[in-house]
């Protein structure tokens, strides 16, 4: 345990036991069910990212662990306290607002050391002093105490703010869509910086976005939410392969849809007649109910697994699944080529083609091309689960 | 290029011409004439007549007691109003339901609504003999005199200037942002602490605003120690009342309320910077 002893609440021992645990929390605004039933474990030195659509109750998971919200039924423990009722500013842990809510009245310094001037008794000066710098160091903003807070970039407040809560060594940091007022390039410079500087000091961190790349390229553990309850929480890897739903596959990426019917499946691969009465096959999915024979179910291929060739010969031999289809569109994205082909009866679809296969730059609007998938490409997932 | 400039001179010196005329004869002028009154003799019969004198400026310890008054009574006036109507104003603006709010508001505001000589002589009734004193007496403390006091005083400056004090301290709560007490909270500040180091400092401008209006309107004020302090406790306006229109000494009216202008001038220069200095607040800040 190398936190200091004046933030880990008592009773708290395991190494393992989570930083923050939500224990059936919902949270009911009149009727409107903001939370609904989340169970969450956050596991010590993890960077958990919560990733959902605008409305599904991040902001609102977030605020019931701060403590600026009480959960209408269920538990909010920290480091295994129940904290459910304990009011904000004796909890352990720390929040990064969206707009950073750094006091204007107050300098840089003033606001950093904000946090360990509340504590009783209060540090010596001259330690709060030390602290301030070592914080500010941890950011790169060095030499920047005597800043007015208006005096700084967007980037240099979003730091501040950082150093602000970190100074406090909580157990968990709470980061509610720190970046979004950011331009592109910052966004990218600071979501590296702050994978390194959570690596570095090894606090938990639960970030709240609603962009996929960000939680993706960052997190440990990624918690995809809708209408208040969590979807599936996992890896990222895990969450791009073993998609338990139409919508999480949607959400984390981009996915091709095929609407059709289970046959019954062995081995993990699992036979699908398609709308169109094309047959192919698919696997089964490792995280999500397996489909029954004659099942309607949905099949998703991300455009990047489809391949390409002029003719249907040309496509390699384990490309089981064959399709003809017309280019319609093609966009130019520097390692890829994004093509937009439509097949007669299915639809249109995306296809994804790597450049560096000389044939990706080949074929031009218009022309009809074969495209096909391996069966390990192709999820097979139950339709009617999770669309309520 | 150069007729538009021209132009552009034209509208905006014409778009100042109707202040300008205004402050001209309404404040320069009259400024002037106050300037050169106060070095004059009081002719024989009252009134001005020309000489160039600083006996006025001398004599000025005379009217001593309405300086001290005034220099006593109207800070200490504003103080207790600012204090008195920072809980209503902090009460109206964060612990109120919105939709109350602007009812709860005009309600101060309400006072405003009969006359000031009105109000003043119902608070001589409550403040005199027959008023709070006895029914104090009436519970074993005898003998209370409040009217013609300066308790009368601060009490009617309190009463009669609270309507004024509460809007701009409200204001200046009401757009404080929530998230920084959040914020507050979250860095482990307990509600009190918050209030102090964050609603506080962050709602001294409005409690400037309001000081300095109440300020300045008690500094000149002479109907309030005139009712309430009954004669006996009167400010530089009660004064200047009796120099120009009693005993006619214009000059050393003049001489005295250019004076009470200098004052002002220095206590509200100096007080802003203070205010300015504690709450470090500049425009900018306030995002
Ligand atoms: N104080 C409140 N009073 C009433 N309803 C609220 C309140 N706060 C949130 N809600 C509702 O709860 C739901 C979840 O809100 P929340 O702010 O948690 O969403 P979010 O996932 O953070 O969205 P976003 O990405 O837009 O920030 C929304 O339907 C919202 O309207
Ligand atoms: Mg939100």
């Amino acid at each position: 345990m190398n936190f200091s002893p004046a933030i880990a609440p008592a009773g708290a021992a395991h190494e393992d036991t989570p930083d923050v645990e939500f224990r059936g929390v919902s949270k009911l605004y009149g009727d409107v069910r903001a939370v609904d039933g989340v169970d969450m474990a956050l596991k010590r030195g993890a960077f958990v990212s919560l990733l959902g659509p605008s409305g599904c109750g991040k902001t609102t998971c977030l605020r019931m662990m701060a403590g600026f919200e009480q959960p209408t039924t269920g538990q909010v423990l920290i480091r295994g306290a129940d904290m459910t009722h304990v009011p904000a500013y004796r909890r352990p842990v720390n929040m990064v607002f969206q707009h950073y809510a750094l006091f204007p009245h107050l300098n840089v310094e003033a606001n950093v050391s904000y946090g360990l001037r509340q504590r009783s008794p209060a540090p010596p000066a001259s330690e709060v002093k030390k602290a301030v710098a070592e914080a500010l160091a941890m950011v790169r903003l060095g030499g920047y105490e005597r800043r007015r807070t208006w005096e700084l970039s967007g980037g240099q407040q979003q730091r501040v703010a950082l150093a602000r809560a970190l100074i406090n060594r909580p157990a968990v940091l709470l980061l509610d869509e720190p970046l979004a007022a950011l331009d592109r390039k910052l966004r990218r410079e600071m979501q590296i910086e702050l994978q390194n500087l959570q690596r570095n000091i090894g606090i938990t961190f639960l970030l709240v976005t609603h962009d996929q790349e960000e939680a993706l390229s960052m997190s440990d553990q990624v918690c995809i939410m809708r209408d208040g309850k969590i979807v599936q929480a996992g890896s990222p890897r895990e969450l791009y392969d073993e998609p338990v739903d139409r919508y999480v596959a949607d959400f984390v990426g981009r996915s091709n849809f095929f609407a059709g019917r289970a046959g019954s499946g062995a081995n993990g691969t699992i036979p699908v007649t398609l709308a169109n009465g094309f047959a192919t096959q698919g696997r089964s999915p490792t995280t999500a109910a397996v489909p029954r024979a004659g099942e309607t179910i949905v099949l998703s291929i991300r455009p990047e697994q489809m391949v390409m060739a002029g003719r249907a010969a040309d496509l390699p031999g384990d490309v089981t699944s064959r399709l003809e289809v017309v280019l319609r569109n093609r966009i130019f994205l520097g390692e890829h080529i994004e093509y937009l082909v439509e097949h007669a009866t299915l639809g249109e679809f995306l296809v994804l083609i790597p450049r560096q296969a000389d044939q990706g730059d080949r074929f031009a609007t218009g022309d009809t091309v074969s495209v096909g998938w391996r069966p390990k490409a192709a999820l097979v997932l139950r339709s009617t689960a999770a669309q309520a | 290029m150069n007729t538009t400039q021209q132009r552009s001179g034209l509208v905006t010196t014409a778009l100042l011409a109707p202040a300008g005329v205004f402050f001209f004869f309404l404040l320069i002028l009259p400024l002037i004439v106050i300037i050169v009154y106060s070095f004059g003799e009081r002719a024989p019969a009252g009134g001005y007549s020309p000489a160039f004198t600083f006996d006025n400026y001398l004599n000025l310890p005379a009217r001593g007691k309405a300086i001290l008054n005034t220099l006593t009574l109207a800070p200490l006036a504003t103080l207790l109003t600012a204090v008195a109507a920072y809980p209503i104003a902090y009460f109206l603006a964060v612990k109120v339901d919105p939709r109350w709010r602007l009812a709860l508001l005009v309600l101060v505001m309400a006072p405003f609504w009969t006359s000031q000589l009105l109000r003043y002589y119902a608070w001589i009734l409550i403040l005199g003999s027959k008023g709070i004193p006895s029914w104090l007496a009436l519970i074993g403390i005898p003998d209370l005199r409040i009217i013609n006091t300066p308790y009368a005083v601060l009490i009617g400056a309190v009463y009669g200037f609270l309507p004024l004090m509460v809007p701009p301290i409200y204001v200046s709560l009401e757009k404080l942002d929530k998230r920084l007490l959040e914020a507050s909270a979250d860095l482990g500040a307990t509600p009190w602490r918050s209030f102090m180091q964050v609603t506080l400092p962050m709602s001294l401008p409005g409690v400037a605003t309001g000081s300095m209006l109440v300020f300045i309107l008690l500094m000149g004020d002479y109907i309030l120690p005139q009712f309430l302090g009954g004669g006996k406790v009167f400010f530089i306006g009660n004064a200047l009342v009796d120099l120009f229109l009693q005993s006619r000494n214009w000059p050393f009216g003049a001489a005295l309320s250019l004076s009470l202008c200098a004052i002002m001038f220095v206590a509200i220069f100096l007080y802003m910077r203070f205010v300015l200095r504690q709450s470090n607040l500049r425009q900018e800040a306030v995002v």
